[in-house]
């Protein structure tokens, strides 16, 4: 009998407890935004979204847009008190030189070494990298947010990525909706897993040998 | 006498971008794109042009740079972003010119375009980035180990022309953008040896607070006010 996988937004939240009050944080397009839904009232967590807003704040309401401004995903958001606008070589300057505490990204393969592939599939022949490569190269801790495995159940936390690597050895956790998994110089550690997962089930669709945490726990909130 | 030019028509502002041309042009999306100078391109017609830009991403109607593919006025694209990310949609004219070899692609990690820009504004020869070390992006290029650290050395990206958006200029061309939609136009001001920027408003020179101007004047060249919308 399949067991339960949880919902995108449970993933979503249980990655808003992993960050810290006063984080700075790059959120990618798709699931990873939707951490922004979950951060709890008491921290404060400024995005920054690489088109460049530092401060990112929620979506305004309609015929409340605020012209010209826009996320990486070129939805209409708001700035929060605090925030700033800067140009694209300092975005990035803000991503390159180490200066955000964390990014969450999608993934479409991720390595036991920690390599990132989420650009491109290699069967279109052509993809967009977008600010993926230097985000996930440059920020501090690197959060991999996904389904954990494909839709046709193919494996996407792999021995060695197929797929062309978005950038080599980066990835610190995979939060996935069976399990979160950290990657450490000795492989993958199994630290949560979903309600009713045991830790044999989510081995039997992670391709590398998973080491179990001595605290393993159902993922909490 | 001030330098720069303040153009009675886009028209007059892209007058004379021969065929062949590198041009930088701003914006993040198709929103955000110079899409009265970009459509003043169009009108006149230059081809064979090398386009630097975030990504000719718009479908086929949207005011982008994917008009200047769509009329097939270029060669190759330097950009981050060359295909939306989801393949549901009609396909996008780059790709399809792209799939049948008809357009070229020099696909660089975003941030280490701005920094290509950047530095070729800059008078940087070259430099070093982490971004895309044992990637595709680090294939065949040059790698140093520096403290420990792995880089790729990539070089600066500069123009014949920039086409740039902002907010407001002042008579001397100084600029002022609106929020995100600052994004690559400062740094694409710096890299290319015409900028030709269109705006909201120009003001007199000296009512805008100098400590507050983000592009000054001697980067920009032309300027044309856009049509109130």
């Amino acid at each position: 009998m399949p067991k339960d996988r949880l919902p995108r937004e449970v993933i979503a939240m249980r990655i808003a407890a992993e960050l810290n009050d006063g984080d700075y944080v790059n959120l990618g397009i798709g699931l990873p935004n939707m951490v922004s839904n979950y951060i709890p009232p008491g921290k404060q967590v400024m995005l920054h979204a690489e088109n460049g807003v530092v401060g990112v704040g929620p979506s305004p309401e309609e015929g409340h847009e605020i012209p010209d401004l826009f996320n990486a995903g070129g939805q209409p958001v708001t700035l929060k008190p605090g925030g700033a606008i800067v140009d694209h070589a300092m975005s990035f300057a803000i991503v390159r030189g180490r200066h955000l505490d964390a990014a969450v990204l999608g993934g479409l393969q991720v390595a036991e070494n920690g390599d990132l592939a989420n650009w491109i599939r290699p069967d279109r022949g052509v993809g967009s990298i977008g600010g993926a490569a230097d985000i996930a190269r440059g920020a501090k801790r690197i959060f991999v947010a996904m389904e954990h495995t494909t839709r046709d159940g193919e494996l996407k936390i792999v021995k060695r990525c197929s797929y062309p690597l978005t950038a080599a050895r980066v990835v610190d956790t995979i939060f996935t909706d069976v399990a979160v998994i950290r990657v450490t110089p000795q492989g993958l550690v199994l630290e949560e897993a979903a309600p009713g997962w045991t830790p044999a089930d989510v081995q039997a669709i992670t391709e590398p040998t998973l080491t179990v945490s001595p605290n393993l726990r159902e993922i909490q909130l | 006498m001030a330098r720069t030019i303040i153009c009675a028509s886009a028209a007059e502002a892209v007058a004379g971008i021969p065929d062949g041309s590198v041009i930088m042009v701003g914006g993040f999306a198709a929103r955000d794109a110079p899409s009265l100078l970009v459509g003043a391109l169009v009108d006149q017609g230059a081809r064979d042009l090398t386009l630097i830009c975030n990504g000719p991403t718009g479908r086929p109607g949207m005011k982008d740079t994917s008009m200047l593919v769509q009329n097939r006025q270029v060669r190759k694209v330097i950009c981050s972003f060359p295909v939306p990310s989801t393949t549901s949609g009609p396909m996008t004219d780059f790709e399809a010119q792209y799939r049948a070899g008809e357009i070229g692609l020099e696909l660089t990690p975003q941030g280490t375009l701005a920094e290509r820009i950047r530095a070729g504004g800059a008078g940087i020869g070259a430099f070093y980035t982490p971004t895309g070390v044992g990637t595709p992006f680090g294939e065949g290029k040059e790698q140093r180990t520096i403290d420990g650290v792995d880089y790729v050395l990539e070089y600066p990206l500069v123009a014949d022309y920039a086409l740039i958006r902002a907010q407001t200029a002042d008579t001397m061309g100084n600029l002022l953008y609106r929020m995100s939609s600052r994004n690559f136009n400062p740094i694409m001001a710096m890299a290319a040896r015409t900028t030709i920027v269109e705006v909201a408003e120009v003001v007199p020179a000296g009512t805008l607070n100098p400590e507050t101007i983000v592009t000054p004047g001697l980067f920009v060249h032309r300027i044309v006010v856009r049509p109130p919308q």
